[in-house]
């Protein structure tokens, strides 16, 4: 027994909660209510409107002169939100299935946190590597646990007990297996390519060789490279557009389609227990995004910029402490992350909805082949060019 | 007879449907941009600015009932802005009136008139179809209130909020 | 049959068929304010006006044939009015041709004339032949410039009509109703011309208990009940039809309610029961389905007083107070000839459970009127008798089971009236010791019961009646019962199965259902064959009927 605890890491454990800890709380669910508020204010722009610009923190309850708001204007609004979706009242409706009911939407959103675990935030810290379980199968990983989350969806949908719900939680779990598969499929070039499935090697692979979308951030570029990029361009936008279906986003968002289902599948769902689909949602977004991120834009990886340990870049930079880039390589790594959270929100306010069949054909026919002729186009190139 | 709506040919990059969508992506980035830069013209910041002067006297804000120059009200609870409300706000509970009053000879009056504020869609069918000129849409448009209750604007309420109309339909005064 | 030609349309028509009959038949419904079809023809409204020609006569005296082998018409150059003439053979009639349309035109314009703007706020709008038929053929200007004609307006006739003279287009409808059915003739017209008015005679009111009948048959506003006055507008009326239970004769009507509310009941057509008519206290006898008083739930006796309880504690605890005296001489039932053939049905079935010997019904009589009220109050006594309730002298064992409350010899009363009514005085009810009753309404007997079951009115339950003359006809639910209350079989059906387990009835159709398997009069119907006009059950004489009109046709279209 004592040497079983003994045997522990607890230096990993306890780094490893710590980073849990700061991931989640700090990192991911601030940014999923600021995404949410994003949306709002990007619509609205879009739209020529101005979107929530009033909910400023009321500092004059602390006892301060004035509330701060002009400026930052109605950046207090997801605090707002979560306290409006915190108080409102909790409904569970008569006709559902208590038990399933109440843990689909727990299903939906601890899926989408899981798969954060081995995504590579950062470089190092301190000496401390930034991602969390550092596997052997990432990419694997999140697809296995990702597909769970269409759990949560299909018993949120059953258990409503109600046609609308049911009919978008059938929807939402053919459009999630349909698009598993093209998305799965689009990454196997870049398996075929890098030979490998841990990601924080991907990620060190790609500081070395250029970003695999952009191969030429290492200054130079190879005609393997220059054929190579190929497929690896195709795989992005499968897989990207992909992952719009993945995460029932516009123009792929059938299952929640307001018009024929009034809100799809949580539409018997009220106060918390919505917000978690909601925040699973966005959680899935941002996960989705990361993954994008690590794969193809080279990670937490900006060119000139040293890693957590003082690595790489321009030399004269390496003057500064390690644990300052350390932080900047996270900084950047969630930095993409915002900018392709942007661009799944301008997407949304720019395309409309796709029809049911238009989203089936568009999967099964058109991405799966794709994807797969994809495969043997980057096997040829990587059999003709044997380094 | 069916008809089979004709669609267009498109073309390769039609079909391709990626010029389309990028084309489109162009359109909300330029509205974005001048919307973040300032360059689109924000009419109005709506509660501390108000357009309430420049609003027209055909507006349609919340609907109301009104009384005749004499101070009679001009109801006579004929009931149908209560059938053709589409959202089914209006409740009338006709009553007759009293021989003694002055104004014996029109018989009949609303007893009680309710217009659920909560329901209303401010359509104006009501003023359109009331055959007596009782009902007008005026120019309140801020209704809140803090309970359902308080939404509900009874008869004092409705008239409060009318005011007197004259100039319309005059048949039950007597002629000079 | 007679051959007529009706728009350029040959058809057959029985002998003595009237114009306007004829026409209607055909699908081309004629505008009219005077004819009536249970009133005499004065033809004064002038509204009917059609085109009509009879053949040609060759100089052979003999119609002469067209192309076609018809005869050929000679039409009469002037319009003829369709309400007091019959068809005869070979006779033509144009029914919209611009004669016709220019007829009605000018008739519509006449009585315009002086037609007040009343529509706002009189009580026929919605169901006025004039606002009808102005739209069709009233023009919206008019071109009279002078004063209007005024007339009393708002007049009591008597206790239950109010006139507006204004409105009256002097069809006369109401004069002869009152004469020829109403046998009391006490309306007539006064003065001349533009103001010929309707009156009473001077030395009388209108008070007949007919009376509201003038105001359905008044084509226009000018009657207006004083008891509907003002309530609700018509269109907003939900219109069920069901049928009279205030006597033996069981009038159809058409219950006009509005979210639970009642508002007024109508007398329905039926030429086997009613005609077109009703009594004016039976239709205005349904405001004790709103009274404040109605129980709202069933209530059980704790202490000294009622207490309202759920539904399965009340059930259980009428059926253990029954089953303490089942199958001995001290419990008795007094059922209701009141109730309906269901609910009869199931009280014999509950008696038979707890070997109730001591039973009977309260008869209620009264004095027929010679018109439409029987001298029997009960709307089902027929049924009591067939379902075994009663004997032949309905109510003959009441002063038995009296007698033994009265001597303590009856212990427990099962109780579907007023047992005060019965011939038990309350002195004697006092002292039974359990009394189990079912009703809408507290009274002497609801005081003193043990439990009190709260069911529903007449406005409130579906169900079959049998009325003096045999017919079996259908109550229909308009609105719901208030609070808690339920459907008086619903009661029965759970009493039934606290006592004696259950019985596969989960819906009214199944107790006509199991009714129609034991009960060989009802054999083949069930509550939706009945049909809105009833089906003639038994003869006279209480003995079963052939039933000729078991599938009923459809009903004729409203006549007025
Ligand atoms: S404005 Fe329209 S919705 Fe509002 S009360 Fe009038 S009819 Fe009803
Ligand atoms: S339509 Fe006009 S007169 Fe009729 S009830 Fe409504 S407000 Fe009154
Ligand atoms: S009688 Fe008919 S037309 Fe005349 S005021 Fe009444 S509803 Fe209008
Ligand atoms: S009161 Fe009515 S029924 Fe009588 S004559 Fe006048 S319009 Fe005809
Ligand atoms: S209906 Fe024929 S004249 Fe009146």
């Amino acid at each position: 027994m004592m040497n079983a605890l003994a045997s522990l890491d607890w230096f990993l454990i306890a780094t490893s909660l710590a980073k849990t800890v700061f991931l989640l709380f700090l990192v991911v669910l601030p940014m999923v209510s600021y995404t949410v508020y994003a949306e709002r204010r990007v619509s609205a722009l879009i739209q020529d409107r101005l979107g929530p610009n009033r909910v400023g923190f009321p500092t004059t309850l602390l006892g301060l002169k004035t509330d701060i708001s002009p400026f930052l204007g109605g950046l207090g609004q997801p605090i707002a939100d979560a306290v409006k979706l915190l108080l409102k009242e909790d409904f569970t409706p008569a006709h559902v299935k208590k038990f399933y009911y109440w843990i689909a939407p727990g299903l939906g959103i601890a899926a989408v946190i899981v798969t954060l675990a081995v995504i590579p935030f950062g470089s190092s810290f301190l000496g401390v590597p930034m991602v969390i379980a550092n596997v052997n199968v990432g990419p694997l990983f999140i697809f296995a646990i990702s597909s769970l989350s269409v759990y949560g969806i299909v018993l949120a949908g059953w258990s409503a007990n109600s046609k609308y719900p049911f009919l978008g939680g059938i929807r939402s779990s053919s459009q999630m297996i349909s698009y598993e598969l093209a998305l799965g499929l689009s990454v196997v070039p870049l398996f075929l390519i890098l030979g490998r499935l841990n990601l924080p090697e991907i990620v060190q692979y790609q500081v070395k060789n250029g970003w695999l979308l952009l191969p030429f951030t290492d200054g130079k570029l190879t005609l393997k490279e220059v054929l190579l990029w190929i497929p690896v361009f195709i795989s992005f936008v499968i897989f990207t557009i992909s992952l719009f279906a993945e995460t029932n986003r516009l123009p792929f968002d059938l299952p929640e389609c307001e018009t024929e289902l009034v809100a799809g599948y949580h539409t018997e769902y009220s106060s918390m227990k919505f917000a978690l689909f909601f925040l699973g949602e966005y959680a899935a977004m941002i996960a989705g995004s990361s993954l994008v991120v690590t794969m193809f834009l080279g990670g937490w990886h900006l060119p000139f910029i040293p890693d957590g340990a003082n690595q790489g870049g321009l030399d004269f930079l390496h003057a500064v402490p390690a644990w300052i880039w350390g932080i900047v390589n996270i900084t950047v790594f969630f930095g993409k992350v915002a900018a392709l959270l942007f661009f799944f929100i301008w997407v949304r306010w720019t395309l409309p909805r796709f029809r049911y069949d238009q989203l089936m054909r568009l999967g099964w026919i058109y991405f799966f082949e794709i994807a797969f002729i994809n495969v043997i186009l980057t096997a040829g190139i990587l059999a003709f060019f044997p380094n | 007879m069916a008809y089979t709506v004709p669609r267009p040919k498109l073309t390769l990059a039609e079909k391709f449907y990626l010029p389309q969508v990028v084309a489109g992506l162009l359109i909300t980035w330029k509205h974005f941009k001048n919307m973040l830069l300032g360059r689109t013209k924000i009419i109005m910041q709506y509660p501390e600015e108000k357009w309430d002067a420049s609003m027209p006297s055909y507006y349609r804000g919340a609907p109301t009932l009104v009384r005749d120059e004499h101070g009679r009200e001009r109801c006579v609870a004929c009931q149908l802005c209560e059938f053709i409300c589409p959202p089914r706000a209006i409740r009338i509970k006709p009553g007759e009136i009293p021989p003694a009053s002055k104004w014996a000879k029109v018989e009949k009056y609303p007893e009680e008139f309710d217009i659920d504020m909560i329901r209303c869609i401010y359509c104006g069918l009501c003023e359109e179809v009331c055959p007596e000129q009782a009902i007008f849409l005026r120019k309140d448009y801020a209704i809140t209130g803090l309970s359902r209750s308080e939404m509900i604007h009874n008869k004092a309420k409705l008239y409060e909020l009318g005011g007197v109309m004259d100039g319309v339909v005059n048949k039950w005064n007597p002629k000079k | 049959m007679v051959n007529v030609q009706i728009d350029g349309v040959w058809m057959q028509f029985p002998k003595g068929t009237r114009m306007i009959e004829a026409c209607t038949q055909a699908g081309k419904f004629i505008p009219r304010y005077c004819y009536h079809p249970k009133l005499s023809s004065p033809g004064n409204c002038r509204m009917c006006l059609i085109e009509m020609g009879m053949p040609k006569m060759g100089p052979d005296r003999k119609p002469v044939l067209g192309a076609d082998g018809k005869p050929e018409i000679a039409w009469i150059p002037r319009p003829q009015i369709s309400c007091a003439q019959d068809i005869a053979e070979g006779m033509g009639i144009r029914t919209s041709s611009p004669m016709v349309e220019d007829c009605r035109k000018g008739v519509m314009e006449f009585l315009l004339i002086n037609h007040p703007l009343d529509c706002p706020i009189c009580d026929q709008a919605g169901e006025c032949r004039l606002q009808e038929f102005s739209v069709e053929y009233g023009n919206a200007q008019s071109r009279f410039l002078d004063q209007k004609v005024k007339k009393p307006k708002n007049v009591e006739l008597g206790p239950r009509v109010t006139l507006d003279a204004e409105r009256c287009v002097l069809c006369s409808r109401c004069i002869r109703f009152m004469k020829e059915v109403a046998n009391d003739d006490v309306l007539g017209f006064v003065d001349r011309g533009s103001f010929s008015t309707i009156a009473c005679h001077p030395d009388r009111q209108l008070d007949s208990n007919y009376s509201l009948n003038t105001v359905d048959i008044c084509p226009v506003g000018a009657l207006t009940s004083s008891d509907f006055r003002f309530k609700m507008r018509v269109w907003f009326l939900k219109e069920t039809k069901s049928i009279d239970v205030n006597d033996g004769l069981g009038c159809n009507i058409t219950i006009g309610s509005r979210e639970n509310i009642i508002y007024r009941i109508t007398p329905r057509e039926n030429n086997d029961v009613n005609s077109c008519w009703m009594p004016d206290s039976h239709r205005l006898n349904f405001k004790y389905l709103h009274n404040e008083r109605r129980f709202l739930g069933p209530q059980i006796k704790t202490g000294s007083s009622l207490a309202p309880v759920e539904w399965p504690v009340a059930i259980n605890r009428a059926a253990e107070q029954l089953k303490k005296y089942a199958l001995t001489s001290s419990l008795a039932m007094i059922a209701s000839a009141r109730m309906t053939n269901e609910e009869l049905f199931l009280v014999g079935r509950l008696a038979k459970a707890l070997g109730i010997q001591k039973f009977d019904v309260l008869p209620r009589v009264g004095e027929a009127d010679g018109i439409l009220i029987p001298a029997d109050r009960n709307s089902n006594t027929s049924g009591a008798k067939l379902l075994g309730l009663t004997g032949e002298r309905p109510g003959a064992r009441l002063p038995e089971i009296a007698e033994g409350v009265r001597t303590g010899a009856i212990k427990a009363l099962l109780c579907f009236e007023d047992a005060t009514r019965c011939g038990i005085s309350e002195t004697d009810l006092a002292k039974l010791e359990s009394i189990v009753t079912m009703d809408i309404l507290p009274n002497k007997t609801t005081a003193l019961a043990s439990v009190v079951l709260a069911s529903s009115g007449f406005a409130e339950k579906r169900g079959s009646l049998i009325n003096i003359n045999g017919r079996l006809q259908r109550l229909n639910r308009a609105i719901s019962a208030p609070g808690e209350a339920r459907d008086d079989w619903e009661i029965l059906r759970d009493l039934i199965q606290a006592v004696s387990g259950s019985n596969g009835i989960y819906m009214i159709e199944d107790v006509f259902k199991q009714m129609a398997e034991e009960v060989s009069a009802f054999a083949g119907l069930s509550l939706s064959k009945i049909g809105d006009l009833g089906v003639q059950l038994l003869s006279g004489d209480g003995k079963a009927a052939e039933r000729l009109d078991a599938d009923q046709p459809v009903a004729k279209t409203p006549t007025a």
